[in-house]
């Protein structure tokens, strides 16, 4: 049995949101939708404009990059719970990774330029965002530098 | 028997130089291979001993920073030097010693064990076992004292060293000369051992004595019995007075203190004090305090194999925590700078020591000292750390 | 103080000879980790419990500690998982059964599962830090007599390097146990997640006032994932990593595993956060 919910409640239930007021999630709504991806589509590609982020619900994405000779590596997964996406806040607002779904996801994509107008006029709206996806930053960073150690790896594996 | 004792002579007896030849003798006689200071290469030195004449007669020594030399006295002190410039140590510890040795057969490899009474294979070349000391001082006592805690009660104790030491007989010479090096009072260890010994003699000689005389108290049954049979005469009240004074001389010639207070903390809470820079930048990483401290006592294990691979002996050996390989783990070291290893050398001796084992791992012997080519003295170190605590962020007072 | 996480299983009083152990079965788990499996000649095998190690001789070459990988439950069987980094480990990989190790212990504290209490337990397992846990995470699954449940949590550097994947599979099957898998990188052959293990120690269920963490790998691995634990709520006393340093007799005499003032090979090398913070945070310790 598929349970309908609203876009609003998907949204004040996702970690991302979490701690905002009534009105704010009521403004983000106005720019969001849901989405769904079979398994091996594509969220968006490197090089794409950066128009929207995505809320994952359900699934998970792969960030991949391609080259010529190497397999298709994936550098980070989002699971549930996880946001994908920030080139949208950078200019020149162009996707840096390739992003695929590995299973079958629902999302909710917010639209970037729509959230940037909404930014612009309420700043309040704009900071609270801004932790938000700062908090988001920082602990894939982390994670980028920590694996760039290599820790793992032959004659460093403390 | 000694007889008219009073309560300040109370067991003790003196000797004269023939006595002390006498138990030079007689402990020959029983078997020990009998050990005592003497002169080689510049310097007083733990050697094998059968007569007086072996002892450095009427020599001294000059301590300092990074400084050694031996001088004339004007007096025949047998014992008048300040302490051995190499400690002990390797008496009962030697610096290799074979554990066990490995021969391949058809099914695997049988293994040997090593001589464990002290008698096999190893670097000492004082001879066999049992050890008769004459002349360690109690600073060097201290040090057996606390070698006996790190090698034999532990969970695992080191057979080599327990077999050693059962038998040693060790007769204590109280310092009557400190260098400009000693700080055994600020350590609590001497100039006078009190405990630790079969024998305490303190050397008597010029206007306190009639003639050159050795002070003697047992410290045990052995000692004791080794006494009776000697040519002694009951201890003179003046004589006592004048071991007294001796010591008296001692205690107040220090070369150096310490202030040990809560040295523990303050060397936990200045890991990361500039003052270890500054060591560094002074500091070689020769090793030399490791090898001459009394009480350092860190190994590693080496693998001798045939070139046919069919045999192999394993053999402990002495290791230093200066040496880059220490510490070595997963393809790099962990104590890479001569900072962390200096910082380690002189936490472990200072601090880390007491929770491992009871007590101060240092005895104030000095030698760390005297043998530094670059004259690093702990006793400055410490205090430059206590003039300047610098705790880690967030902790400590203000400013 | 460190918390006496066990008491330790003694190992026998002669215990600077390597007793002879036969290698009766090899496995390789990657390129370059192989676990063998030894069995004593005099048949007396090795008790042990989880988390300490023995002392293993290669005839000849050299002699290093290896934590034991095996079951405490079958002490007949001692089952180590080698990782080749030169040297005497190097020789180690290379045996083949019917070869003779030497080994010496059980040595050092373990794990202490059994100080769970009923409560979940997280184990967090970097690389070939896996293997140090097995024996406790074997434990820990075994025993479900609370209602706490286990969450076995391993990092790896690729899809290729995952250590046991065939006991992560029986365990992700038990009732109670749950299993997650994370690699640093991988391609698109590999269904799981891609990251760095906090970002699982960040994403699993479990009830930090009742936990008991078990953390094995690599040392600033141990510091980040001690870091995610604490910002969980889970107290310091009850997060023990197994820390690592060189050496040479296992035993407490040479002086060279020291961290500050502990002995790794007798007061670890399994220590509780609370016990390891300074020295943790204190470069070139």
């Amino acid at each position: 049995m598929v349970e309908v919910r609203s876009l609003r409640e998907l949204l004040a239930e996702h970690p991302f949101f979490a701690g905002l007021d009534e009105d704010t999630v009521g403004l983000l709504v106005g720019c969001a939708g849901n989405v769904h991806y079979r398994p091996g589509e594509y969220l968006f590609r490197e090089g794409d404009p950066a128009d929207r982020f995505f809320v994952v619900r359900r699934g998970r994405v792969a960030l991949d990059v391609h080259a010529p000779g190497r397999a298709q590596m994936v550098v980070d997964t989002v699971d549930e719970g996880g946001v994908v996406g920030w080139s949208w806040l950078v200019p020149p607002y162009r996707w840096f990774f390739d992003a695929r779904a590995m299973q079958q996801v629902s999302a909710v994509a917010v639209d970037a330029s729509c959230l940037r107008e909404k930014c612009e006029q309420d700043p309040a709206l704009g900071y609270a965002l801004m932790q938000r996806v700062a908090g988001v930053m920082y602990h894939r960073l982390q994670s980028a530098r920590v694996r760039l150690l290599d820790l793992y790896g032959a004659g460093r594996a403390g | 028997m000694p007889d008219a004792q009073t309560p300040l002579t109370n067991g003790a007896v003196s000797l004269d130089l023939r006595a002390l030849q006498g138990l030079v003798d007689l402990l020959a006689e029983q078997g020990f291979s009998v050990l005592g200071p003497t002169i080689r290469a510049g310097a007083v030195v733990p050697g094998r001993i059968t007569s007086l004449d072996d002892l450095p007669r009427g020599w001294g020594d000059t301590q300092e920073p990074g400084s050694y030399r031996l001088r004339r006295r004007d007096d025949d002190a047998l014992f008048g030097y300040a302490a051995d410039a190499i400690s002990w140590k390797s008496v009962l510890f030697p610096s290799r010693e074979l554990l066990w040795e490995g021969t391949r057969t058809g099914d695997g490899f049988s293994i040997t064990p090593g001589t464990t009474d002290g008698s096999g294979p190893n670097s000492s070349g004082l001879g066999d076992p049992p050890y008769a000391v004459l002349g360690i001082r109690a600073c060097d006592l201290h040090a057996v004292a606390i070698h006996d805690r790190v090698m034999q009660e532990r969970d695992h104790p080191d057979v080599h060293y327990a077999a050693r030491r059962r038998g040693a007989f060790l007769v204590t010479v109280s310092c009557s000369d400190p260098s400009g090096t000693c700080f055994c009072v600020s350590m609590g260890t001497g100039p006078r051992a009190d405990s630790g010994y079969d024998l305490a003699l303190t050397e008597l000689l010029g206007e306190a004595v009639a003639e050159h005389t050795f002070l003697a108290r047992p410290g045990s049954d052995r000692g004791a019995a080794l006494l009776d049979r000697l040519r002694t005469r009951p201890a003179a009240e003046t004589d006592v007075r004048a071991a007294e004074q001796v010591v008296e001389r001692s205690t107040q010639r220090m070369g150096r203190t310490m202030d040990t207070t809560d040295i523990r903390t303050l060397l936990y809470d200045n890991a990361d004090h500039p003052r270890w820079d500054d060591v560094a930048d002074r500091c070689l990483s020769c090793g030399n305090c490791t090898m001459v401290c009394p009480t350092c006592f860190c190994t590693s294990a080496e693998d001798h194999t045939s070139l046919a691979g069919d045999r192999t002996e394993h053999w402990r050996v002495w290791d230093s925590c200066f040496t880059t390989d220490f510490s070595y783990l997963h393809g790099g070291s962990v104590r890479t700078s001569p900072k962390s290893r200096y910082r380690q050398w002189m936490t472990h001796k200072l601090a880390s020591w007491i929770d491992q084992f009871g007590t101060s791992g240092c005895v104030g012997c000095g030698r760390c000292l005297t043998w530094c080519p670059v004259g690093i003295d702990i006793t400055e170190e410490v205090a430059a750390i206590r003039a300047d605590p610098q705790p880690p962020f967030g902790q400590g007072g203000d400013g | 103080m460190p918390v006496d996480v066990t008491a330790p299983v003694a190992a026998p009083a002669d215990a600077l000879l390597p007793r002879p152990f036969r290698v009766v079965g090899k496995r390789r788990e990657t390129s370059d980790t192989v676990t063998l499996e030894l069995e004593s000649l005099d048949g007396d095998g090795l008790p042990f419990a989880s988390g300490q190690f023995t002392m293993i001789q290669a005839f000849g070459v050299g002699e290093v500690p290896i934590s034991i990988s095996g079951d405490p439950t079958q002490p007949d069987l001692l089952v180590h998982t080698i990782r080749d980094v030169g040297g005497a480990t190097r020789a180690l990989c290379a045996a083949s059964p019917g070869d003779v190790l030497g080994v010496r212990g059980p040595y050092g504290r373990g794990w202490g599962v059994a100080d769970a209490r009923g409560g979940d337990v997280v184990v967090v397992a970097g690389g070939i830090g896996l293997a140090p846990l097995r024996g406790a995470v074997l434990e820990a699954v075994a025993d479900r007599s609370g209602p706490g449940r286990v969450h076995v949590l391993h990092g790896a550097r690729s899809a290729d390097d995952v250590l046991f994947g065939r006991d992560l599979e029986a365990w992700a099957a038990e009732p109670g146990t749950e299993v997650a898998v994370i690699v640093d990188r991988a391609d698109t052959s590999w269904p799981g997640r891609v990251g760095m293990v906090t970002e699982l120690v960040r994403s699993a269920a479990y009830d930090a006032s009742r936990t008991l963490a078990l953390v094995c790998g690599p040392e600033v691995m141990m510091r980040y994932v001690a870091t995610e634990l604490t910002a969980r709520g889970v107290p310091a006393d009850r997060i023990r990593l197994s820390l690592e340093r060189n050496m040479r007799c296992g035993v407490g005499l040479c002086g060279h595993c020291q961290l500050r003032e502990y002995l790794l090979c007798v007061d670890g090398p399994v220590l509780s956060l609370d016990a390891v913070r300074p020295q943790l945070g204190t470069r070139e310790l």
